[in-house]
């Protein structure tokens, strides 16, 4: 009795309940750990790791300034040209215009249906084939002479190959991302006098991207290790060439090296993840009802002024 | 003088489907028009025909003496391209059923949109432009929100604001109430009432009899892409001449 008069002057105790026990996830949880340990203390004193070839290497220079650093440009490159070409095929694709579509839908068919080590040995043949280009009238004069077998330009066609591949998968997705857009935020864009141009660019990619950005932070990663084919080309001064096939190759110390390249991979990926959450926070904005940090600190700062509806800030 | 809109005999089908059988109407300067009818009736494609988000198949329509979608070129008429279309219907303001804001920009930027992008306004001159805006339907204070975080009644009321920001001569509403809680219909009417009484040419589907009978000049009756019955809307309203129309507000009223 004295009790419900005290409750109803102060506010209830919080709940002070016994938790819910999982004994199963303890056991899991100490398999898992068991083998995890049993393998590290099996890797750690088998012989045929070569451990010490492995730290001898992982900070070589040849590794991280010639390797990793054209590892790096070939994603960075040939990920922005694949993404722009990707851009202009969805649209293409999404257009009206029946040339344009069936463009689109052709170099799709291609770069798609075939693998990408194949095209990459043929970007690679390309001065072998065309040995120049001429630019003139068909069968008439010529203005402009260039010799493709004069220059050596591995790099450039290991880019572009890998480059093209990709733009035929951003296309999809770009396209994907475009098409779950309502269409009434294109219609509204429309009835505001916006032009087709400006409704894509203002109002319908920027919706898009926050279906766009997952699956392209994938395509990065995947990107990244795919830059390991360009030995197809041949260009072999990427991560993978220069400790397998340089280094490993000289040392006859393949599982150090393989491990070596396998560790910077796994680096760059993490940091490639840490980069693809931020973007996706950027562009899931006005997507939840959930106030910002920011809306929050201003309505918190009205509360302590004390002003009814705080409303009127300056801008 | 010009009316604001002019209909002639306007047809609309999407393929065998004929949606519009022959609208002819006319929207003096300053009037409010109101389009009644059942669903499927066409009140909403002909809506949409006046600022040619639909391309009008046979007829002529004109808004304040323009021919829309159509350049006339002696008795030729030539489809228009899409930068001019794009030019007529900055003068037209259009409100949806599902307000259709854009979900990444807050409302003040929803509205500075199109005068700063479109119009190419400055940038100052928009912003204090659409805060006066946002001030006359009541939402100053949701200026930095985002339509997810706003009702469907506030959503409307930037809506609007949004319309009238491109300072249009005419504003077409699209049932702009249909998708709101009953609750929060008379806010977003309050607002266009507001608009109607300060002169504004508007052309308004809806299914509000209460709005129509007490701001509208004229009632467009529809069913079945035609217009069965018009007038003054209390006329209509009491003492429908047509068995379509009586059976209608019948269901209605």
């Amino acid at each position: 009795m004295t009790d419900v008069d005290t409750s109803s002057s102060t506010a209830p105790a919080a709940i002070d309940a016994v938790p819910l026990r999982h004994p199963w996830r303890w056991v899991a949880a100490v398999v898992i750990i068991a083998l995890l340990v049993l393998f590290l203390y099996g890797a750690a004193t088998n012989e045929a790791y070569k451990w010490h070839v492995f730290r001898q290497y992982l900070f070589n220079e040849r590794v991280l300034a010639v390797g990793l650093v054209n590892t790096l440009q070939l994603t960075v490159y040939s990920m922005v040209l694949a993404i722009v070409l990707g851009v202009i095929l969805a649209v293409m694709r999404l257009s009206d215009n029946p040339i344009f579509k069936s463009v689109a839908w052709v170099y799709l068919w291609i770069f798609r249906g075939t693998p990408v080590y194949v095209q990459l040995v043929f970007w690679g043949l390309i001065p072998v084939i065309y040995s120049t280009i001429q630019l003139g009238v068909p069968f008439g004069p010529s203005f402009f002479h260039f010799d493709l077998q004069a220059i050596s330009f591995p790099f450039v066609l290991a880019i572009l190959g890998l480059a093209l591949n990709e733009s035929a998968y951003m296309a999809e997705i770009i396209r994907a991302g475009i098409s779950s857009v309502p269409e009434g935020q294109s219609e509204a864009s429309t009835a505001l006098g916006m032009s087709w141009g400006m409704t894509m660019r203002r109002t319908v990619l920027p919706q898009a991207m926050r279906v766009i950005i997952p699956p392209t932070g994938n395509e990065v990663i995947s990107m990244l290790k795919t830059t390991s084919l360009v030995t197809g080309v041949p260009f072999t001064l990427d991560l993978y060439g220069i400790t397998s096939r340089e280094i490993a190759a000289r040392e006859f110390e393949p599982v150090p090296l393989l491990l070596v390249a396998a560790f910077w991979y796994l680096v760059i990926t993490s940091i490639l993840m840490v980069g693809q959450y931020y973007l996706e926070r950027y562009y899931a904005r006005g997507a939840s009802r959930k106030l910002t940090t920011k809306q929050l600190e201003v309505l918190a700062k009205a509360q302590g002024t004390g002003a009814p509806g705080g409303g009127g800030e300056g801008a | 003088m010009t009316p604001m809109v002019k209909a002639e005999q306007v047809c609309k089908s999407f393929g065998a489907l004929h949606v519009l059988k022959g609208i002819t109407l006319e929207i003096g300067k300053g009037e409010v028009l109101c389009m009644v009818g059942p669903s499927g009736s066409g009140k909403s494609t002909f809506l949409r025909c006046i600022n040619h988000l639909e391309q009008v198949n046979a007829g002529r329509l004109y808004v304040d003496g323009e021919l829309i979608g159509y350049r006339e070129r002696g008795d030729k008429l030539h489809e228009m391209s899409p930068r001019d279309a794009a030019k007529q219907r900055r003068e037209i303001g259009m409100v949806f059923q599902h307000f259709n804001l854009f979900p990444h920009r807050t409302a003040l930027e929803n509205i500075v949109e199109a005068p700063i992008h479109v119009k190419r306004n400055k940038k100052d001159d928009a912003v204090a432009r659409a805060k006066d805006l946002l001030d006359q339907v009541g939402m100053a204070e949701k200026a930095g929100a985002y339509p997810a975080q706003l009702s469907g009644g506030q959503q409307q009321r930037v809506a609007i604001a949004r319309a009238l920001a491109m300072n249009p001569k005419l504003m077409l509403f699209d049932e702009p109430t249909s998708a709101l809680d009953p609750e929060l219909v008379g806010e977003v009417l309050g607002v266009m009432k507001k608009l109607a009484t300060e002169g504004m040419t508007m052309v308004v589907v809806t299914h509000e009899m209460g709005f129509a009978r007490e701001v509208a000049n004229h009632l467009v009756f529809m069913d079945a892409g035609v217009v069965v019955e018009e007038g003054p809307p209390r006329e209509v309203l009491a003492n429908p001449k047509h068995e379509r129309t009586k059976a209608f507000l019948s269901k209605v009223l």
